[in-house]
């Protein structure tokens, strides 16, 4: 993806999202052959028995199971829960579509030069400074709660609308902070040569700057949707029935906790494939990098 | 013979350093000059001024007779017409060979995907890169991608192309490939200003070679005398550095 010419600087290393997962998962076990798997197989046998064995013979085990590990409980809950969880889907299918825009809105007019533009790298540096200082749990309760109640004619009222708004305040922040490292991550020299060759401000950034910085970091921005993803049912708090306020209910009329568990089943569901996604193409582009430095 | 460039009082600081202390210079239409000194001499400083890349803190520059130092200048519209190729060849590594070659003719001077694909190909012919089109910058030799560079910057038609050290960053073995795209592009008439550590490029295709140090222009004149009668000192001993070098 990068070309090295000697003597140039090394374009700056991909931040190493998902990487540390996939090498505990897969790293080294088949480049030492079958003693390495036996060890590890081993190793892992002993570690999760003696893990179950410690959990199971707990004082509250019985309790625990009862509570959280009823099998009729999960299945009776699990329809309910799926339809609430289309709820979580569309929140963060909406909040992702636009946080990916604004964001990078965002990132760009923070990288603005010039003395001109000092009020909207004020405005920008101040809004996502704020952001991402402010817990997402407060940002939805003050909003989702607070907008509504100030009665403003054509202002909606629905939660669901509120909590949209929310992640995607919060979120944009940090994916602008996302989009911006990747901008800065292109070396100057790659504007000086789109400047040279007459090329606006704009359009060097558009043509030239953009498309590197987007490839470097669509790992980390992966990685902030899944952060997204999850956080999602947090709007419970605000009324939304999504998946978690539904295993509230059900949880609530039952006195079991089951339903729970069957919503986290669902939230690891949707960001398994993510996360796999991440280290695939994580994976990709340092197999690029090497490849690239070997030519 | 009508002025290309020309350079009045040029000074340049970076911070407390100047590196550019009062450059007075003239080139001809259609004439190469070699600009040669020490590294840090200014060489490249210099060379960047005249894209507008640097903005220049004092002195005046014209170029076609036309001011670009003049305030309320169209710098984009300047930049079109003249092309700087640079040490560290600066593809756009995202893009195939000939995007890169297309990408400014098509967005800045406004030419057709076609048209612009038809001057790409003519040019990476001519220059013996026909067949590396659709390759990718990594895939390329260093001498290929600053060949690819060079057509890049060609590829604008410009009126002045200037050639900073773009050897330096390349195996010896293929600063030849180079040097020979650069002589044929000599031969066809286009004003060069290069900056460079090869001597004996300078003394063949240079009209008149420039002997940069500190900052000033030391002294310019055809190749043959600078190289084997220098007036000054400064120039004799960053000569006899150089041949004791063996890069000459």
């Amino acid at each position: 993806m990068s070309s090295t010419p000697p003597g140039a600087p090394l374009p700056p290393e991909p931040l190493p999202t998902g990487d540390r997962r996939s090498r505990i998962l897969w790293g080294g076990t088949h480049v030492e052959g079958r003693r390495a798997v036996l060890i590890a197989l081993a190793s892992t046998v002993v570690f999760f028995t003696v893990l179950i064995v410690v959990v199971v013979n707990s004082p509250g085990w019985d309790e625990f199971s009862a509570k959280f590990l009823d099998g009729e409980q999960f299945l009776e809950s699990l329809p309910g829960i799926r339809r609430a969880f289309l709820v979580n889907i569309q929140l963060f299918l909406i909040a992702e579509t636009i946080v990916l825009v604004l964001a990078l809105i965002v990132a760009v007019l923070r990288s603005l030069p010039g003395p001109v533009f000092f009020p909207i790298r004020i405005l920008t540096a101040a809004y996502t400074d704020l952001f991402r200082g402010i817990p997402t749990v407060l940002v939805i309760y003050t909003l989702g709660l607070g907008a509504p109640a100030l009665q403003i004619q054509g202002i909606p009222k629905s939660p669901f609308f509120w909590a949209v708004v929310s992640l995607v305040l919060v979120y944009t922040a940090y994916v602008a902070e996302v989009y911006r490292a990747g901008i800065e991550s292109v070396h100057e020299s790659q504007v000086a040569a789109a400047r040279s060759l007459g090329l606006s401000r704009w359009q060097s950034t558009r043509y030239v700057v953009l498309p590197q910085a987007i490839r470097r970091i669509v790992p980390p921005l992966l990685n902030d949707f899944l952060g997204l993803q999850k956080d999602t049912a947090l709007v419970a708090l605000i009324g939304v029935i999504e998946a978690f306020r539904q295993a509230q209910i059900d949880s609530s009329a039952t006195f079991n906790y089951t339903p729970f568990l069957a919503c986290a089943l669902y939230f690891v569901l949707i960001t398994i494939p993510l996360a796999r996604l991440i280290d695939w193409l994580v994976a990709r582009d340092r197999r690029r990098r090497q490849a690239g430095a070997a030519a | 013979m009508t002025e290309a460039v020309r350079i009045e009082g040029l000074h340049k600081s970076f911070d407390s350093l100047e590196v550019l202390r009062g450059i007075d210079l003239t080139v001809d239409d259609h004439e190469v000059v070699g600009l040669i000194g020490a590294s840090g001499s200014g060489k490249s400083t210099l060379l960047r001024c005249l894209d507008l890349l640097e903005a220049v803190d004092r002195g005046r520059i014209w170029i076609e007779g036309v001011e670009i130092t003049a305030p309320d200048v169209d710098v984009d519209a300047i930049r079109r017409r003249i092309a700087i190729v640079f040490q560290s060849f600066n593809l756009f590594p995202h893009m195939t060979v000939v995007d890169n070659v297309t990408l400014a003719p098509r967005k800045v001077l406004g030419l057709s995907d076609d048209a612009a694909r038809e001057r790409a190909r003519e040019l990476l012919d001519r220059f013996g890169l026909g067949d590396k089109r659709d390759d990718y910058p990594d895939r390329l030799s260093g001498g290929q991608q600053q060949r690819v560079a060079i057509v890049r910057a060609m590829a604008m038609g410009p009126d002045l192309l200037l050639l900073d050290e773009v050897t330096s960053a390349l195996d010896p073995v293929l600063v030849a490939e180079v040097l020979d795209v650069i002589r044929e592009l000599a031969a066809s008439g286009i004003t060069m200003v290069i900056a460079t550590h090869e001597m004996g490029f300078a003394r063949d295709v240079a009209h008149r070679v420039a002997f940069l140090d500190e900052g000033r222009l030391l002294e310019v004149g055809p190749p043959e005398r600078i190289f084997s009668a220098p007036r000054e000192e400064a120039t004799r001993r960053f000569l006899d550095r150089i041949m004791a070098a063996g890069r000459m």
